[in-house]
């Protein structure tokens, strides 16, 4: 009754890949598949970018000395390595490539409300990452990913304005994606989908939408505020001209607490359809994950002066956000809950997509404790400013975030390509991100406990530090293997891949019931939904013959 | 969409532009005068005043007739208060200023 969908699939198909060919066909395209690809293309080149500060970050702390590289150009690697992750690798990466691919196909629909605009948002991407590539070839910024005033405004030499604008300039791309989601998810999905039946993914990306809409914003005016003063004098952040500099630390972080969530919540959409796929199994509770998600964006606007601790602002409002961010876990731990009690009793399989879910949960929830202990006043004055910190958020972002992004990346690479990755590698590759993940940031937890200060590119005071400073560079390399090796069986499998079938993995939801790669417009006919979602106990398991194991 | 055009004339435009502009020389001339702890409030009302004819009559709120139209502005302005009144909970309580 409802499978009437899937059509019988001739060789060399007409897809979105093969309609037409040429640079222009690609760079004015309003496919949202195609889009999506050029976002891959662009934030793979800029995770690349950052990941080599981040190597040489990590060089230089091999040894106490600072003997690697200078104190200041130490400085605009840890900046240049946060700005180029989170604004231009992280922010896009789930929503803009995964999210753009499925966003549409998952609800029925032929493309995005606004395909021009998702373009152009594009785009806007691309202009920013140039000027931050152009500035980082000038000379670099050396404030921090957080640049806070009085430093950014006053005092720092380096180009800051240019950064501030490239970052202005991808956060209205970042906005454009996800007031298109919005609308779209509003308008466009197929008949009898309503929102009980949509994919937790949907609901992901719609909560995700609307941080981005509400928050940045807020960044985009603090960075023209910052600007304003640093170039014309205004006195908004420095008290003499009679402004505040907290000031600063509370717009920044309105925007980009939140912000941390814009990252982690289609994560967490994309782990929800893992891990219902491979324990073959409704997701249990599926309203109090889908409004969880909701009450993350929320929520998570409330709690932003955590990192403002010992910045000197009022201790009665310090308590007020301490109690807050303890109410802002209370919807992740419900996800946590929620996802262990649909493995309970499913019948689990063990595929590369399933391995990134499960590091997800884990590292995820390290990271998200880690996090409470941050939120409490006491022990956050300790640890702040150390590697504690870089530790906790490296487990959700990287851990949580990147690992959420890998494991989409495999579970839908078979639609996006057409093709099937070699998945012997692929789990190997997987077990070796998630050790050299662990080898990299678990010390970190334990050198900013025992007290070595983040942003310090000398330590010979502490040379006691240096044992896990090495384990974390030894992780570093690690890890840095387990990232590359799925770009190169993804790349060969576009040649030398098998044919992927239209639903590998026999998942339930829309994107799988049309071919892969799908024709442009996604679906011959416009499907009827009839059915909840998460349907597992209709559907045969997974294909096992279709995805060869190499041994 | 067509609509709205029948209702907002080119008349009501330029009504609203002008009373834009006269906001603005309203800030110019009170940014001479020296009102002490009102210089802040008095071109914040007038900037909120010039801000909502904005969102009313350009960005057409005024004339909505969807509701979900509404609900944005409400949800917009609902996180601009989190905005200025949580970090009121900061200044408004600290013993030292
Ligand atoms: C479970 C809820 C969470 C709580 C209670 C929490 C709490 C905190 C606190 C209190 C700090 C400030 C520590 C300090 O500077 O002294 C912090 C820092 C940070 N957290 Fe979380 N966190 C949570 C979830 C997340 C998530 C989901 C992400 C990212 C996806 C994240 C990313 C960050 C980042 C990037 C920083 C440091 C920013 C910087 O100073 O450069 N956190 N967290
Ligand atoms: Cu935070």
């Amino acid at each position: 009754m409802s499978m009437e969908i899937a059509i019988p699939k001739p060789v060399e198909r007409e897809n979105y890949l093969n309609k037409e060919y040429g640079v222009w066909s690609w760079l004015l395209t309003t496919d949202h598949k195609r889009i999506a690809l050029l976002y891959l293309i662009s934030i793979t080149f800029f995770f690349f970018i950052g990941g080599f500060f981040a190597l040489l970050i990590r060089l230089e702390l091999l040894t106490p000395a600072g003997d690697l590289v200078q104190a200041d150009t130490y400085n605009k690697l840890f900046t240049q390595h946060g700005m180029v992750m989170i604004f231009f690798f992280l922010i896009p990466s789930i929503p803009a490539v995964l999210g753009n691919f499925l966003v549409p196909m998952m609800i029925g629909a032929k493309d995005l409300a606004f395909p021009r605009i998702n373009l152009l948002s594009w785009y806007l991407y691309i202009i920013g990452g140039v000027m931050m590539l152009h500035c980082m070839l000038i000379g670099g910024v050396d404030t921090g990913w957080t640049f806070y005033a009085p430093f950014s405004t006053n005092f720092t030499n380096s180009n800051f304005i240019e950064a501030g604008l490239a970052i202005f300039v991808a956060g209205f791309s970042s906005i454009l994606t996800g007031l298109n989601f919005v609308v779209t998810i509003h308008r466009m999905r197929a008949p009898g989908l309503t929102w009980s039946r949509l994919p937790l993914f949907i609901w992901a990306h719609y909560a995700t939408s609307i941080i981005q809409l509400l928050g940045t914003p807020v960044i985009a005016v603090t960075i023209v505020l910052v600007a304003a003063e640093r170039g014309l004098h205004l006195g908004i952040f420095d008290p003499k001209l009679g402004g505040d500099p907290l000031l600063f630390q509370h717009l920044f972080w309105f925007y980009s607490h939140p912000a941390v969530y814009i990252m982690i919540l289609p994560a967490m959409g994309v782990v929800t359809e893992i891990i219902a796929c491979f324990s073959r199994k409704r997701i249990f509770g599926y309203s109090f994950v889908a409004f969880s998600s909701i009450a993350i964006a929320v929520f998570g606007f409330l709690v932003w002066a955590h990192h403002m601790f010992v910045a000197g602002m009022s201790v009665y409002a310090a308590l007020v956000f301490s109690f807050l961010s303890y109410a802002v876990a209370l919807p992740s731990a419900i996800k946590v809950f929620n996802w262990t009690a649909t493995l309970y009793k499913g019948s689990i399989h063990y595929d590369a997509p399933m391995l990134y879910a499960f590091g997800f949960l884990g590292l995820f929830t390290i990271g998200g404790l880690t996090g409470l202990f941050l939120a409490a006043l006491g022990i956050d004055v300790h640890v702040t400013d150390t590697y504690f910190v870089v530790a906790h958020f490296h487990y959700i972002m990287v851990g949580g975030a990147v690992m959420g992004y890998l494991g989409g990346m495999h579970f839908w690479w078979p639609k996006i390509s057409g093709r099937l990755y070699p998945e012997g590698w692929a789990r190997l590759a997987a077990l070796i991100v998630f050790i050299g993940f662990n080898l990299t940031f678990f010390p970190q937890f334990l050198l900013g406990y025992l007290g070595m200060p983040r942003r310090y590119y000398d330590y010979s005071h502490m040379p006691e530090f240096q044992v896990l400073n090495v384990l974390s560079t030894a992780g570093a390399t690690v890890l840095g293997v387990g990232y590359l090796l799925p770009m190169v069986y993804f790349l060969w499998s576009m040649r030398y891949g098998k044919p992927a079938s239209d639903n590998p993995w026999n998942a339930a939801g829309l994107e799988w019931k049309t071919a892969s790669p799908p024709p442009t417009f996604n679906f011959d006919e416009e499907p009827i939904v009839t059915w909840e979602a998460y349907n597992y106990e209709e559907l045969d398991a997974p294909h096992k013959q279709e995805v060869p194991v190499a041994r | 969409m067509s609509e709205h055009s029948s209702s907002s004339p080119l008349k009501m435009y330029f009504a609203v532009f002008f009373a834009l502009l006269a906001g603005t020389g309203l800030t110019v001339f009170a940014a001479t005068l020296d009102l002490g702890p009102f210089n802040a409030p008095v071109a914040l009302t007038i900037a909120t005043v010039k801000a909502t004819l904005v969102a009313l009559f350009f960005m057409h709120v005024w004339h909505a007739s969807e509701k979900l139209t509404k609900l944005v502005v409400i949800g917009a302005l609902f996180f601009l208060l989190l905005l200025l009144g949580l970090t009121m909970t900061d200044y408004a309580t600290r013993p030292w200023s």
